[in-house]
């Protein structure tokens, strides 16, 4: 594995090319900052082309969003902030030398983000039922009047009741755009490189959970659960960029 | 066609001569610095040359004036090419109100041009000389670039969209056309020729080549058996007069009828509609070809200046002073279908189709 | 410099070559300096075979014609030239081959802050490498590396898929290169190097992989979507389904542009080592070279649309970015000015190296205001898409980085191998290749603005002539490149020994042994002394700490 060095001075663990444990930290800390700065501009293409695209399709974007299912969305979003917490927690636990704590949390952490994710996975399969994933059936696509699942129908009724009396009536077109599947293009691309962002994240908590549990973090050295920390803030931010974004641009 | 060798392309419009001047001043200037520290190195290297294997000379101080002069001099060189060179630009980009339009489409792997008195014609451009002629462009598939080395011009051509560049030939010759942008596996075939002759002989050109319906004609053709004719004037815009004057949107917006809003409003009608209407104009970019779409938005120009149907009271263009091109061939504008003349706007969702949703 | 003899009793110090032999140490290694070796042989291989494009390409451009029996070879082979140089060779070439090996003994560091991310770097160029010549082998590319829509993803019929999945994922060993340098700069510094005593090496690297860090991932998504559109046949940048092929263009240049200043500032900084070192002078403007690098990168990430100003966007764009591309020069043209000066009052000895650089700053000069001409909006009506935007690139990556590369190599091979090689063959590669490179691209600026196209397999008569001298000047040029294979491989075996120093350079590279130990140094320096003290180098002869 590492070849790891103690110092006389402190009794650290620490790998060969760092002088001490402190070196270390900083290194890697920094490093996670600069990864999340690629992140950013990774993602940040993304939001780029798709506020081109809004201006250039406004009318059809905004049928998007409301082809979208908010109320689901805005689960997620709550889900991922108490990921979130749960998260940050773990942090706690780490700088004060739990590693039950950590383990705790990161669990915790692990069950909410799964819980995300399948509120996404279903809310892809409603999707799917109602032609609205392009390059697989949108060929049928048409804003409504269309085909609908039977629960995708029980959520159209409120939805239906949100927009009459909530939201004021939008006019809607028979024909087919290229806006209306640039928009869910868009749509299943930033939250599927999202998801796959958590799912990373998923693994690499259990490789943490791994290390904790052989008591690896105290609180002298508790970098990594730290730096995954930054890592998992930072895509909770991105959804929370996302979600408004996508699903809440739906007024005219 | 020129086949002899050359250093120097020749300059054949007014537009030639100011690209040649600036470029000569900057290949001077170019000249000039390369000469400079080429010397300079030659001349240091050879005066400061080693002398013994352990030869360190010793400390010279920093010289903040010679850093500054080098910071300060080539900034401001680069000033003067930028506003020399923005300014030359700026002039190419904008053509004269009067000059003669001429259609062009691009598609792999050939150049299809449309002359407005009815003759078309296929990797070549015949044009007269002194006369401003402004190019639109559209391409069919990917992009292209229609460039012609002597006139110093190229335009990206592009799918979906219209592009435009201008000239005023002074030298009557032929010259080459080059597809300027990788297209595909026959990019170096899309080559063509830019005849530019007398005035005389352009017309006489003109006279002689097969009759062709002028664009307009096929325009109006077209807007009968596409059943355009059904909806505009009633319970669509009218399009009298509708050619480059001021059209409000329904969300409140103002755009400019030119060619890109009117090849937009027959390939996307949704995305702008014209306040007072309703999204009801199908599609047809399916049905017409970018040639199709020439005519009829020729057509289209051709309806002259009615008093136009935007809000009343905002300001129309006025009738585009068109060059007067009358069409060759005997085929007469005062036959083509009339437009009825502007009314109020119908009331909203008046005419929708049966069980279309609010 | 003497040979030392190797007598039996002498043994050999434990160096980062000889500690262990097996194939398992060298593909497992987490020592930078091994891993900066195997970069090394990587790219040489993958330049080797895009010069084999190169050739094809200038062998069909001898005839009107097209030698070439078909036109999708030749764009085939002009689009394989472009991809591999640029992305397998050129942004690689100084900072994973050099920038590996050197880094960390610059700053006086035991390693790179994260040694097995620096290798998985590594193996992400192989399979990514592995994936491209794949994409050669079966079926080719023809879009050009620049991969314009709606050409690449609705008409093209090679393997635009598999390309661009290969440059994603060499997107990432290049990441993962700037993020490990990053790191190391700001925390693994030794005691008392404090930034402004830096080599001016470290600043370029530095600078080039804020680069690396920054565009990269622009690209990355870039592709992502051309990928996705081909696979799904999806409209993202497909205007017949609604998409915008200029915004392709505006995303793949954000990364484009700042990736040539990825190629040529790592350069900047050799230059800045070997002109000190064979003046034996401080660098004039040692702040002003070090800012202007940074300048180059954050100025640089604002010029990308002069690749496009025949692309359709309006006119007041096109004057930001010209203003914004003239404002990118000057700091330019202050290196090239502060080199110049360093000579003044120097010790200069024109070596192997040092030739390769001032012919460098010759090239790169005569490149950079050519770029500056094309930058002016009123020319670059004409001249874009013609043999002088060729010329124009060719001169500041062929002129300038790659010969610039060479001058590293050839400064640093004695470091890196602890051998010597021919100074006289070095002397006559560089000048064969001076010579071969101008016969090669001058003729193309004239041939350019005369109005001649790129990409293109056939032409009009009247360019005959430019073609065949720029053809006899590659062959010249392709012997100029295989002589340095030649004789630096030769010196590994039969070179005599280098010694620690041969140059009597400063720089704590210099301090330790040729080759460095694996731990790099004995033990960690401390430094009290500016950098490039040449004048404090004096006899008797000091150590530079």
């Amino acid at each position: 594995m590492t070849e790891h060095i103690v110092t006389e001075r402190t009794h650290e663990i620490h790998e060969h090319q760092f002088e001490d444990r402190l070196q270390q930290k900083e290194a890697a800390t920094l490093g996670m900052w600069t990864f999340l700065a690629t992140e950013v501009l990774f993602f940040g293409g993304l939001f780029v082309s798709y506020t081109i695209y809004r201006h250039r399709w406004p009318n059809d974007f905004r049928q998007g969003s409301l082809d979208l299912k908010w109320y689901m969305g805005g689960v997620n979003t709550a889900v991922l902030l108490v990921s979130s917490f749960t998260m940050a927690m773990a942090v706690h636990a780490a700088s004060i030398g739990s590693n039950r704590g950590i383990i705790r949390y990161l669990v915790l952490t692990i069950l909410i983000g799964t819980v995300f994710l399948c509120i996404k996975g279903c809310e892809y399969y409603i999707e799917y039922e109602e032609h609205l994933v392009p390059g697989l059936n949108f060929a049928e696509y048409k804003p409504r009047p269309r085909e609908m699942s039977t629960v995708a129908r029980e959520f159209d009724k409120f939805d239906d009741w949100f927009n009459e009396h909530v939201s004021p009536p939008r006019q809607k077109s028979d024909q087919r755009t290229p806006g209306q599947e640039l928009f869910f293009l868009f749509y299943f691309i930033m939250t599927g490189i999202h998801a796959t962002h958590m799912i990373i994240g998923i693994c690499v908590m259990l490789v943490l959970i791994w290390m904790a549990k052989r008591e690896m973090f105290s609180a002298k050295w508790h970098n990594p659960v730290e730096n995954f920390g930054l890592y998992w803030h930072f895509v909770d931010i991105v959804w929370v960029f996302l979600f408004p974004s996508l699903y809440l641009l739906r007024n005219p | 066609m020129e086949q002899q060798f050359h250093i120097f392309p020749v300059r054949a419009t007014t537009h030639a001569w100011q690209v040649d001047l600036l470029f000569f001043f900057e290949l001077t200037v170019s000249a000039l610095f390369v000469a400079l520290i080429a010397g300079l190195v030659i001349y240091l290297s050879l005066k400061y040359r080693r002398k013994s294997p352990d030869e360190f000379p010793p400390y010279t101080p920093p010289n903040g004036m010679v850093e500054a002069t080098y910071t300060i001099v080539p900034f401001l060189i680069m000033m003067v090419m930028f506003f020399w060179g923005g300014a030359v630009y700026v002039r190419a980009r904008r053509p004269p109100a009067n000059a003669m339009q001429i259609n062009v489409i691009g598609k792999q792997w050939m150049w299809k041009i449309q002359h407005p008195e009815g003759p078309r014609e296929i990797n070549t451009l015949h044009v007269p000389v002194g006369r401003p002629i402004k190019l639109l462009m559209t391409s069919q598939d990917v992009i292209h670039d229609f460039g012609i080395p002597a006139f110093r011009i190229k335009q990206d051509v592009l799918p979906g969209t219209y592009s435009t560049e201008w000239f005023e030939a002074t030298r009557v010759g032929e010259y080459h056309l080059f597809c300027d942008q990788y297209c595909g596996d026959l990019h170096s075939q899309m080559i063509g020729r830019v005849v530019v002759m007398e005035p005389s002989a352009y017309q006489a050109w003109l006279a002689g080549t097969v009759p062709d319906a002028p664009p307009a004609v096929s325009g109006a053709r077209l807007f009968q058996s596409y059943g355009c004719v059904a909806c505009h004037g009633q319970r669509a815009p009218t399009l009298a007069g509708l050619y480059m004057s001021q059209v409000r949107l329904d969300d409140g917006r103002t755009v400019l009828a030119d060619e890109q809003y009117l090849r937009e409003s027959i390939i996307e009608p949704a995305a702008k509609i014209v306040a007072g209407y309703g999204p009801i104009m199908p599609s047809f970019r399916a049905q017409l070809t970018e040639e199709q779409i020439f005519d009829l938005i020729e057509y289209i120009k051709s309806l002259g200046s009615a008093r136009d149907n935007s809000v009343p009271g905002a300001s129309a263009a006025g009738p585009q002073t068109r060059p007067s091109e009358r069409p060759v061939n005997g085929y007469r504008p005062d036959l083509l279908p009339d437009q009825p003349p502007a009314r109020q706007p119908p009331a909203y969702n008046q005419n929708l189709p049966e069980g279309s949703v609010q | 410099m003497t040979a030392i003899p190797l007598t039996p009793d002498y043994a050999a110090p434990e160096t980062y070559l000889n500690s262990s032999h097996s194939i398992r140490s060298w593909l497992l290694t987490r020592d930078h300096k091994r891993i900066g070796i195997l970069y090394m042989i990587s790219i040489t291989f993958m330049f080797l075979i895009a010069a084999c494009g190169a050739g094809l390409v200038r062998i069909n451009l001898l005839t009107p014609s097209g030698i070439l029996p078909e036109p999708s070879m030749y764009n085939k082979a002009f689009s394989v030239h472009g991809i591999l140089m640029v992305w397998w060779f050129l942004v690689p070439s100084v900072p994973a081959t050099l920038g590996n090996f050197l880094l960390p003994l610059m700053i006086g560091a035991r390693d790179l802050a994260f040694p097995r991310l620096n290798l998985a770097s590594w193996y992400l160029f192989i399979i990514s490498a592995i994936m491209i010549l794949g994409v050669v082998t079966f079926g080719g590319i023809d879009t050009g590396w620049t991969f314009y829509t709606p050409y690449s993803d609705a008409f093209a019929n090679t393997r635009v898929t598999l390309a661009v999945a290969a440059i994603f994922i060499n997107g990432f060993s290049s990441i993962l290169t700037g993020l490990n340098f990053i790191v190391s700069t700001h925390t693994m510094r030794a005691p008392g190097m404090t930034w402004f005593r830096l080599p001016l090496f470290v600043w370029a690297m530095y600078a080039t992989s804020l680069i690396f860090v920054l565009a990269t991932p622009v690209l990355a998504i870039t592709l992502t979507l051309l990928g996705i559109e081909r696979l799904l046949g999806i409209g993202i940048f497909n205007p017949a389904l609604g998409g915008d092929p200029v915004l392709f263009q505006h995303l793949f240049w954000f990364y484009s542009h700042p990736v040539v200043y990825i190629q040529i500032l790592p350069t900047f900084g050799i230059a800045s080592e070997v002109v000190t070192c064979f003046a034996r002078k401080r660098p004039f403007g040692y702040s002003m070279i070090a800012f202007s690098s940074l300048a180059i990168a954050m100025i640089g990430f604002l010029v990308w649309a002069h690749h496009m100003f025949d692309a359709g966007i309006s006119p007041y764009s096109g004057l930001v970015f010209s203003l914004l591309s003239f404002a990118v020069a000057v700091p330019t043209a202050i290196k090239i000015f502060s080199w110049t000066a360093t000579l003044y009052k120097g010790s200069v000895a024109l070596e192997t190296p040092m030739l390769y650089i001032l012919g460098f700053m010759g090239l790169f000069t005569m490149g950079g205001l050519t770029g500056v001409m094309l930058a002016t909006l009123g020319l670059d009506m004409h001249m874009h898409d013609t043999y002088f935007v060729v010329a124009h690139f060719h001169y500041v990556m062929v002129g300038g980085a790659v010969m610039g590369y060479l001058g590293g190599i050839h400064y640093w091979w004695p470091k890196m191998t602890g051998k010597l090689y021919s100074e006289f063959w070095g002397k006559i590669s560089a000048a064969i290749i001076f010579i071969g490179f101008n016969l090669t691209f001058f003729p193309q600026y004239i041939a350019g603005y005369l109005g001649m196209p790129r990409r293109y397999h056939s032409y009009p008569p009247e360019f005959q002539v430019y073609n065949v001298l720029s053809t006899a000047g590659a062959s010249i040029l392709a012997v100029g490149y295989i002589l340095p294979l030649i004789y630096l491989f030769w010196s590994l075996k039969f070179g005599p020994e280098a010694g620690r120093n041969p140059w009597k350079a400063t720089g704590l590279e210099w301090q330790t042994s040729s080759p460095p130990p694996p731990e790099n140094f004995e033990e960690i320096p401390t430094i009290t002394r500016p950098p490039y003290a040449y004048d404090m180098m004096a006899p008797p002869a000091v150590p530079a700490v």
